[in-house]
C-alpha cells in the first residue's frame, strides 16, 4: 500500500509482529524440547520444574549407539578405569553395569535402522523421481487420450491409506519372500512417491518452452537427445526439489515399515517407539535417536524452503 | 486392457524421422510407470478384493472358504466398526477446524511487513515435514502428567492428557493441529499474496469497516485454495494412523486406520479386514475425486 502509514496501521503491524512471534514460539517449543532432552544427563531430562539450562553432553547418544548389560552392583575401580571412554561415560551417567567378556558396551540396533532407513529412502529416492520425470514429460509434451483420467489415476494410488495396501501385499510378500527385505519396502516406497514424482514434475515441465525443444529438433537433435541436452538441465530444480520430497517422504514412513519389516530390513521410524518399551523409559536416548532422525529433515526443509507450496499442493499452486 | 489406450497411435504429431518416433518415445515414457503402479497398487487390491469375501485367516494354513458377503454384512452392522467411524469423524472435524483456524490466523498475521518473514515462514513449516511416528513419540514427553512441560507450562498440575480416555482424542487432535496448521497456512498465505491490492484500496476509499473488507474481498478470492487445504487434510486426518497409534492406545481414540491395522495384523482376520478396507477404500477415493476437482478448478484460474 501506498507511502501513507495511519497510526491505526503501525498498531496492527506490531500487533501482527507480536502474535507472529507467539506463534514461532509454540510451534518451536516441542522441537526445541526434544532437541535438548538429547543432551541432557538422564537425572535432568524428566525434572519439575523442567531444565532449561544445563551442561550439555553426548552420552545420550553413546547409549542410543550401545547396548548394555546391568547389573545390581556398582562398578569395581579398576573395571572403570581399564574402561575406554565410551563405557566410562556410560559409568559417569549413573549406570550400573558390569563387563562380560565381551565388554559392557555392545553396538544397539539404532545404527543399523538408520542405515536401512538411508538405504531405503535414497534407493526409491532415485526410483520415484527418474520414472516419474520421464512419465511427466511424456504427459507434458504428447498427447495422451485420456490425460485428465490417467493423471487422476496416478494421484488417487498415492491417496491409499498404507494400511488399506498393506493387507494384500503383505500376503504377496510373504509368497514371494519379500517380506523384511530392503527390496520389499524400496519397490512399495517407489510406487507411493511415484504418483507424487509425475504430479510435481509435470509441473515444472510444463513450464519450460516447448521453443526449446524444437530448436533443438530442428539443429538435428533427436526427440531423445532433446530430452537429456535440453529438457534435462533445464528441469534440474524442479527435479531436486521432488528429490527432496520423496526422500522426506520415504525417510518418515512408519505404516508400511512397522507392517512390512520386523528387523532386517526394519527403518528408522517403527524402531524408535519401539525402545520406550515397559517400565521408565530413558527419555534422553529417545530423544538422541530421535533428534537424529529429524535432523535431516529440518536441513532439507530449509534447502526447500522455496517450492514447500508447491510440493505440498501437488504442483497444482505456484509461486 | 488399459495399455492398449495409451498405445493408440496419434496422427499428426511430429513423425520422427530420425531415433526414435515421438509415439514410441511417449510410451517408453509412460507405460512403465503405469504398469508399476497397476502392478503394485491395482493387482494387490484385486487380489484382497477376492480375499474379502472369505473367511480366510493369514495366520493359520486354513484354506480360505467362501463366505459371499458375509464380512461386509457383519462390519456394516457391528455397532463397534460404527464406533471407530464416529471417532474417526469427531477426530476429523476437530483438528481440521483447529488447523483451520490456527492456519488461517497465522496467514493472516505473516500477510503484512514482518521482518525475517521468510526464515519465520520456513521455520514454523517444520513441524509438518516431520514424520508423524516420531511426532507422536516425542509429544507423549511433552503430554506427561508428571513432568510434561505442557502441564508445567499451562500450570494444569498433573492433568492426564493421554491416559483420560475422554481427553486422549483432543490430545491427538492437538498435536494434529500444532503438525499441520503450517499446512493450511501455507496455502492460505498464498491465496492472500493473490488477492489484487487495488481492491483493498477502493474498500479503503468507500470507508468499507476492516470485518466488511475481510467477509467481501479477503474471504471469498482466499476461499477456493482454503477448500483444496480443507479436502486435503480431510482425507489425511482420516486416514491418521501412525500418531493416533503411538500417542494412545485408549479405545477412544482407535481411529478407523488403527482398527483396520489390529484387525489384519494382530486379529489376523484377513478376509474380514480386506473387506473393510474395501469400506475404507471406497470412502478414501470419494474425497480423493473431490480433491481433484478443486485442484483442477484452481489450476485454471
Amino acid at each position: 500500500m501506498a507511502g501513507i502509514r495511519t497510526r491505526r496501521e503501525v498498531f496492527f503491524n506490531r500487533a501482527a509482529i507480536a502474535g507472529v512471534m507467539v506463534a514461532l514460539f509454540i510451534m518451536l517449543v516441542p522441537i526445541y524440547w526434544i532437541t535438548s532432552t538429547a543432551f541432557k544427563p538422564r537425572n535432568l531430562a524428566t525434572t519439575i520444574p523442567p531444565t532449561v539450562l544445563f551442561t550439555p553432553e553426548i552420552s545420550p547418544f553413546v547409549k542410543l549407539f550401545t547396548k548394555r548389560s546391568q547389573l545390581r552392583d556398582p562398578v569395581a575401580q579398576e573395571i572403570y578405569d581399564a574402561a575406554p571412554w565410551w563405557e566410562q561415560m556410560v559409568f559417569d551417567g549413573g549406570q550400573k553395569v558390569v563387563r562380560s567378556n565381551k565388554g559392557v558396551v555392545r553396538r544397539s540396533g539404532y545404527g543399523q535402522r538408520f542405515l536401512n532407513s538411508l538405504i531405503i529412502a535414497i534407493t526409491s529416492t532415485f526410483l520415484a523421481v527418474s520414472m516419474g520425470t520421464l512419465t511427466a514429460y511424456g504427459f507434458s509434451r504428447f498427447k495422451v487420450k485420456g490425460e485428465d483420467d490417467w493423471m487422476f489415476f496416478i494421484l488417487s494410488t498415492r491417496m491409499l491409506p498404507p494400511v488399506v495396501v498393506a493387507i494384500p501385499m503383505f500376503l504377496m510378500y510373504r509368497l514371494v519372500g519379500l517380506h523384511d527385505t530392503h527390496i520389499g519396502l524400496i519397490i512399495l516406497y517407489t510406487a507411493f512417491n511415484l504418483s507424487f514424482s509425475v504430479w510435481l514434475m509435470k509441473g515444472f515441465i510444463d513450464e519450460i518452452p516447448r521453443e526449446y525443444e524444437e530448436a533443438a529438433l530442428v539443429d538435428g537433435y533427436t526427440r531423445m537427445q532433446a530430452f537429456f541436452k535440453v529438457v534435462l538441465p533445464e528441469a534440474m530444480t524442479g527435479i531436486a526439489a521432488t528429490a527432496v520430497f520423496c526422500f522426506i517422504t520415504a525417510w518418515n514412513e512408519y505404516a508400511f515399515a512397522l507392517i512390512m519389516t520386523n528387523r532386517k530390513a526394519q527403518t528408522a521410524p517403527p524402531f524408535i517407539p519401539s525402545q520406550i518399551g515397559s517400565g521408565l523409559p530413558d527419555w534422553t536416548v529417545i530423544a538422541a535417536g530421535t533428534f537424529l532422525f529429524l535432523l535431516p529433515v529440518a536441513i532439507f526443509t530449509f534447502l526447500l524452503r522455496n517450492h514447500l507450496l508447491r510440493g505440498m499442493s501437488f504442483g497444482a499452486i505456484r509461486k | 486392457m488399459a495399455l492398449s489406450v495409451i498405445a493408440r497411435l496419434e496422427p499428426g504429431s511430429r513423425a520422427a524421422k530420425r531415433g526414435m518416433s515421438d509415439l514410441a518415445i511417449r510410451n517408453l515414457f509412460i507405460i512403465p510407470t503405469i504398469t508399476f503402479l497397476i502392478v503394485f497398487n491395482i493387482f494387490p487390491l484385486l487380489y484382497s478384493l477376492g480375499y474379502s469375501f472369505t473367511d480366510f485367516r493369514a495366520s493359520t494354513n486354513a484354506p480360505a472358504k467362501f463366505v459371499g458377503l458375509d464380512n461386509y454384512k457383519f462390519l456394516l452392522n457391528d455397532e463397534f466398526i460404527w464406533r471407530n467411524f464416529t471417532i474417526t469423524a469427531k477426530y476429523v472435524i476437530i483438528s481440521v477446524t483447529g488447523q483451520v483456524i490456527v492456519g488461517f490466523g497465522m496467514a493472516m498475521l505473516l500477510n503484512r511487513d514482518i521482518p525475517l518473514k521468510g526464515l519465520i515462514t520456513t521455520l514454523l513449516m517444520l513441524p509438518m515435514m516431520l514424520s508423524m511416528a516420531v511426532v507422536g513419540l516425542f509429544w507423549k514427553l511433552l503430554y506427561d502428567p508428571s513432568f510434561g512441560i505442557i502441564n508445567y507450562g499451562l500450570g494444569l498440575g498433573k492433568f492426564e492428557w493421554l491416559a483420560d480416555p475422554d481427553v486422549a482424542l483432543y490430545a491427538v487432535a492437538l498435536t494434529d493441529i500444532w503438525m499441520w496448521s503450517p499446512f493450511v497456512m501455507l496455502l492460505s498465505l498464498a491465496g492472500l499474496s493473490a488477492v489484487p491490492k487495488h481492491l483493498y484500496e477502493a474498500a479503503e476509499i468507500d470507508r468499507a469497516g476492516s470485518f466488511y473488507t475481510f467477509t467481501r474481498i479477503t474471504l471469498p478470492l482466499v476461499a477456493p485454495i482454503l477448500m483444496i487445504a480443507i479436502i486435503f487434510r480431510t482425507m489425511e486426518a482420516f486416514k491418521t494412523f501412525d500418531m493416533a497409534y503411538i500417542l494412545s492406545s485408549q479405545p477412544t481414540t482407535e481411529l478407523i486406520a488403527i482398527r483396520l491395522y489390529k484387525m489384519a495384523f494382530l486379529e489376523w482376520q484377513t478376509g474380514q479386514s480386506s473387506a473393510f478396507a474395501y469400506i475404507v477404500l471406497i470412502m478414501v477415493v470419494a474425497i480423493t475425486n473431490i480433491y481433484v476437482k478443486y485442484l483442477n478448478k484452481v489450476k485454471e484460474r
